[in-house]
């Protein structure tokens, strides 16, 4: 079951087409990346599945119904790229103001905040100012502050920005955690490899339009270019035939691109036949990163102004 | 509704707790109206003191006896003796001043005082009415005018004034409707000043602290704005109502801490009994003043006048906020209206009828505080309904104007903004 369904989304500002016709669908319980470069479209996007700004045109499904921003935004955590907090409120304070703006009676606020609270280790914060708290700190409570209110939407944009490892690897726990209870998470990002350890399924945005739409496996499958890797004792002679091109040498490892229609057993018939002893062979499919900067760099990386 | 109220509440206690809040509400007051008392106090205490003054009559003018009804000084004739011989005397025989009059008017100074230390201003004061109303009392006996028949001549005339409305003639005050005029007007001035600074900024804090997105993806951003604006205004209003309580209570404890304030007051019959009178008299100028009609039309044009103002500060506060002196560039012409109005008012309570104030409290922008200027006075009822009927008006335009603008404004980080886009922005679709 899907718990959104974005239809061709359209705003259009006045000096560019901030998201042009963009359609996705997203499973209950699964991770979503939202990936592209800096001025992709990715915040206005968000922005329109928060509820905070109008589209154009298109349309967004929530749990299969039309959404309804005024309502519908209690079923949704937003942590934003710039986000912040108020730095003279006590944080035990702050944090139950917030989940009362999501429609939450104070006693259940209080129930929860106990709760994440002795799980992220902050029971000693509460009465603690935000000014004093180091920026990871603050983070932290940012992201409790999101999830507080059981949201069946969780959208994080850049969630892990100003965190060290430790406390990084924590949040992704919790975030593997919420998943496998069945909360949907859009995870906003343009680090690449956080996106492939993390999430089912990714979208690439550029431009304001959608570039690929997929599972990681999926998208890689899609972009791979033929590659293996071979170990094995290799002769110190020259290596050269037609069905494939070696790319790289060293000396127990060869990487080499298939040629023409070449399978792969060819490749392997071909080095035994030279009673070449192998030991491995391997597909190298492309990282995240690496179709990510081959699509960006296609188009214009930074975004020129377009009239529409 | 619910979530405006949430807002507005943390707003309130937020700066009702502050500390600032505090000492401009409580302490403020406290230290004025101390300093009042001390004042009081040290004037009437210091008056119990007999000062013994010796006055040598070279020129006669007393005449051979001193009639005063002071109490604080005694007055002892001296003969037989001159200023330059008495200097060295006075002391030991127990005065602490003596007046030389001399005989010899082409002298510079007729008149010398000599003392031990310099006197109060008052006492010097006593001294030369001493001198005054007696020398004017013998030039009247000269010319065969009795000086009490001269005294009643004397007195300042009182005009009373009716005013004859339509339901029914009553007595005019004046100088009473003049002041509660300007004070109404003031409190609506500094009420629009300091308030409505204090939406645009905080308004802008939130935005630098990058707390605007995280708070509108749970309420819309009209709720955020307008819990923000009722906050703030609830906080104005609290410390008028803790500053009249204040001055009321600090009223009744003087006399109950400074008994001898009072003592003194009454002691003193010719003052106190003018006192008394000036006292019912605006006691009854302010009752004559319809009351209940003042009340609610200072409540109507502040909260409106309030609301207007605090939405247009608060899309200021949204567009401006990384740069403190690019907001105070885009708050001066929002300024420019309030100060004129103000101005415009001082004037009004003397001419409640003058073209410039009555139309300026119609035009909604000034009419908050113009109106209050003419508040006491007779206002027709074209006048009022229409400067009214504008303010509610203006109210709801500036307030929706200034949600478009403020929803746009607090999600744009790190652009210079200029007030020919913020106009773009109100009236585009959203």
């Amino acid at each position: 079951m899907n718990i959104i369904e974005v239809k061709s989304l359209k705003k259009y500002f006045a000096s560019q087409k901030a998201v042009d016709d963009i359609s996705f669908n997203i499973k209950q319980g699964s991770i979503f990346g939202l990936l592209g470069p800096n001025g992709a479209g990715k915040t206005t996007l968000i922005r329109m599945i928060t509820g905070i700004f109008y589209p154009d045109s298109g349309e967004i499904l929530l749990n299969g119904k039309k959404f309804d921003p005024i309502n519908d935004i209690l079923k949704i955590g937003y942590m934003p790229e710039e986000r912040g907090l108020y730095k003279k409120m006590k944080i035990g304070e702050q944090a139950i103001y917030l989940a009362r703006l999501k429609g939450m009676s104070k006693a259940d606020a209080m129930k929860n905040i106990k709760y994440w609270f002795e799980k992220l280790e902050m029971e000693s914060w509460w009465n603690k100012k935000v000014e004093d708290l180091s920026k990871g700190m603050s983070q932290k409570l940012q992201f409790v502050t999101t999830v507080l209110h059981q949201p069946q939407l969780i959208i994080l944009d850049e969630p892990f920005s100003g965190l060290d490892p430790v406390n990084a690897n924590l949040i992704k726990e919790e975030i593997f955690n919420l998943a496998k209870n069945g909360t949907s998470i859009i995870f906003s990002t343009h680090r690449m490899e956080q996106v492939e350890e993390i999430c089912d399924h990714i979208i690439l945005v550029n431009k304001g339009k959608k570039m690929i739409d997929g599972t990681v496996e999926q998208i890689k499958q899609d972009f791979k270019e033929d590659i293996y890797t071979l170990n094995g004792e290799l002769p110190s002679e020259e290596i050269s035939s037609s069905s494939f091109k070696v790319i790289q040498r060293s000396p127990k490892q060869l990487m080499l691109k298939l040629q023409n229609d070449t399978s792969t057993n060819d490749i392997l018939k071909h080095f035994i036949d030279k009673q070449i002893k192998i030991t491995s062979f391997n597909e190298v499919l492309p990282s995240l990163n690496d179709i990510f900067i081959k699509l960006v760099e296609d188009t214009t990386a930074t975004r020129k102004f377009q009239e529409i | 509704m619910n979530k405006i109220a949430l807002i507005l509440s943390r707003e309130y206690f937020v700066r009702v707790r502050k500390k600032s809040f505090l000492i401009t509400t409580i302490i403020v007051p406290l230290v004025i109206t101390a300093f009042y008392a001390a004042t009081i106090y040290l004037s009437t205490r210091k008056s119990n003191e007999i000062n013994k003054i010796a006055v040598i009559d070279d020129a006669n003018i007393f005449n051979g006896q001193i009639s005063s009804n002071e109490k604080t000084l005694l007055f002892t004739l001296i003969k037989n003796e001159t200023e330059t011989s008495f200097v060295k005397k006075y002391k030991d025989k127990g005065y602490n001043a003596f007046i030389f009059i001399s005989g010899d008017s082409t002298k510079k100074s007729v008149y010398q005082l000599h003392s031990q230390s310099s006197l109060s201003l008052s006492t010097m004061e006593t001294i030369e009415d001493l001198i005054n109303s007696t020398l004017r009392n013998r030039e009247l006996i000269a010319n065969g005018i009795n000086p009490n028949e001269f005294e009643k001549l004397n007195n300042a005339v009182k005009i009373e004034n009716t005013i004859d409305t339509e339901e029914g003639s009553k007595k005019g005050f004046a100088e009473i409707s003049y002041i509660v005029s300007f004070a109404c007007g003031l409190l609506i001035y500094i009420m629009m000043m300091s308030y409505g600074t204090q939406v645009m900024r905080g308004v802008a804090e939130e935005k630098t602290n990058r707390i605007s997105e995280v708070v509108i993806s749970s309420v819309r951003p009209f709720q955020l704005m307008m819990g923000k604006i009722l906050g703030i205004g609830a906080v104005g209003l609290t410390q008028f109502i803790i500053w009249i309580i204040l001055m009321l209570t600090m009223q009744m404890a003087i006399p109950l801490f400074f008994p001898e304030v009072m003592n003194q007051m009454n002691n003193t019959s010719q003052i106190s009994n003018e006192n008394i009178s000036t006292i019912a008299e605006t006691l009854q100028g302010i009752s004559s003043l319809p009351i209940g009609k003042i009340i609610f039309y200072f409540l109507f044009y502040f909260l409106l006048g309030y609301l207007t103002y605090a939405s247009i500060f608060a899309a200021i506060g949204s567009v401006a906020s990384e740069d403190q002196q690019e907001a105070q560039q885009l708050v001066l012409p929002v300024l420019m209206p309030i100060i004129l109005g103000f101005v415009i008012m001082t004037n009004a309570v003397d001419n409640p009828n003058s073209t410039i104030a009555v139309f300026a409290s119609i035009f909604p922008l000034t009419s908050p505080i113009v109106m209050m200027g003419r508040i006491t006075y007779e206002i027709p009822l074209w006048q009022m309904a229409l400067s009214m009927s504008l303010l509610i008006f203006s109210f709801m335009f500036f307030t929706w104007i200034a949600g478009k603008i403020y929803r746009i404004g607090i999600l744009m980080y790190g652009k210079k903004i200029s007030w020919k886009e913020i106009i773009k922005w109100a009236f585009v679709k959203s």
